[in-house]
């Protein structure tokens, strides 16, 4: 122990690293009470830390709320036999630590997307494991499944979606029925574009400013060649596939749950979408008027 | 009549799609739409009786209200239900509309939208609060009550 103190950081390090992976770790013995069998086994342990991870993870990047991912972690670690578990996560990142004795863990997250399905696959798995229904290995093969699982609609039914969805939005907001395939058009393509540039180019913000921007240009063309007749319609309705709406919900309840960086961060994300979508239509209109 | 009934196909339609666009839960889309187009209706007929601000408001609380019991119902996350429901009462038209009026050097009126619809997102943002409250407290009330409560 007093060779420990004298140790610099670096090999303080080292050696804590060595002690993860090799050596029993020696916890006090109230904590080994407290995690109950599984907690006292180092390898056990370390298992069921990249469980939570991985459920966190998915859940995260599939645009699960803050406060869901945080909870849904906790729980699974309790009903695994650590009841003791911290998890701080923000939009880009978790942070797991399961006692003192161990490292915290961090978890990046650098690509988010909406995928509701996994997001509600997950929480049926912790449910299960809070049940007793999944062992440890179960949960990992099942989380790992749900990781590697395609999205349930292909990328054409989604196009089709946010087509159909553009035309009903124009008809929602008052627009006529003639105008309801043109939105159709401007919709369907625009979400196409937002996808293909967001390929092409991975900031998200300028494939939102170009696909408005396409958006804008179509409803133009469309009202010159006499399809259509509501311009201003057929961009509202256009647009809002694109309108960060699961951003705006989750950034609220985030804000009400106590998570005040990720609720303030999500808002952000969600402004700075609205504004690219505005930018896109502005530089139309400064365009052709 | 025949104007209601459009506006809530439409409704249904547009947000069952929505479901499709954030990827939801195949046997929950019926459900998100259906959220969808109660909110809607409600914002409808608000708007047309009072005004945009408290129609946007109650049709949140709605949503919100009606996400949280179905989320209990099919033990799925509430958000798969809310997020449909949301996306129509967000300001799109006004936040563009304000926009084109930047662009057209009109700024007092695109002050004006803008305004107004920073006033709808906030009602929006209070709406969905109120309707957590209202789920926390409905939890809280014991069992016993609140069955007597629902039978009545």
């Amino acid at each position: 122990m007093i060779q420990w103190c004298r140790t610099t950081p670096i090999s303080l390090m080292k050696r804590s690293l060595i002690r993860l992976e090799y050596i029993r770790h020696d916890s006090s013995p109230v904590s080994q009470v407290e995690t109950g069998m599984i907690g006292s086994n180092p390898t056990e342990q370390s298992r069921v830390i990249a469980i939570c991870l991985l459920a966190g993870k998915i859940m995260l990047q599939s645009g699960g709320e803050t406060y869901r991912v945080e909870d849904t972690m906790k729980r699974m670690a309790a009903a695994l036999g650590l009841p003791h578990s911290h998890s701080y996560v923000v939009p880009t990142g978790i942070f797991f630590s399961v006692d003192a004795t161990e490292p915290a863990k961090l978890i990046r997250i650098s690509e988010r997307t909406t995928d509701l399905d996994k997001v509600s696959e997950v929480n049926a798995v912790s449910r299960r494991i809070g049940q007793g229904e999944l062992s440890a290995q179960e949960a990992h093969d099942l989380l790992v499944q749900i990781e590697g699982k395609p999205s349930s609609y292909s990328t054409a039914v989604q196009l089709m979606a946010a087509a159909l969805s553009s035309g009903c939005f124009t008809i929602m907001f008052g627009g006529g029925w003639s105008d309801f395939l043109p939105a159709l058009i401007c919709g369907g393509i625009g979400y196409a574009a937002v996808i293909a540039f967001h390929r092409l180019v991975r900031v998200k913000f300028f494939a939102e400013l170009t696909a408005s921007f396409v958006i804008g240009i179509l409803a133009f063309l469309l009202i010159y060649m006499g399809v259509g007749h509501e311009r201003d319609k057929i961009i509202i309705g256009s647009v809002m596939p694109l309108v960060p709406g699961l951003l705006i919900t989750n950034a609220v309840r985030d804000l009400m749950a106590g998570h005040l960086v990720s609720g303030l961060s999500k808002g952000a994300e969600a402004f700075l979408t609205a504004f690219a979508i505005g930018t896109g239509i502005a530089v139309v209109f400064s365009l052709f008027m | 009549m025949l104007h209601f009934i459009e506006q809530a196909l439409t409704s249904f339609v547009a947000s069952a799609a929505f479901g499709i666009i954030f990827n939801a839960p195949r046997r929950m889309l019926l459900h998100g739409g259906f959220v969808g187009m109660i909110g809607w209706i409600i914002y409808i007929v608000l708007e047309y009786a009072a005004d945009a601000v408290p129609a946007t408001l109650a049709a949140t609380i709605a949503v919100g209200v009606i996400s949280q019991i179905f989320s209990r119902m099919f033990r799925a996350p509430v958000i798969i239900f809310s997020v449909a429901g949301i996306i129509p009462l967000v300001p799109g038209g006004l936040a563009y509309n304000a926009m084109r009026s930047f662009v057209q050097n009109d700024y007092s009126a695109a002050m004006e939208m803008a305004a107004k619809a920073l006033m709808l997102s906030g009602a929006i943002a209070v709406g969905l609060v109120l309707s957590e409250v209202l789920n926390q407290m409905i939890r809280r009330i014991p069992a016993s009550i609140r069955t007597k409560s629902s039978s009545k």
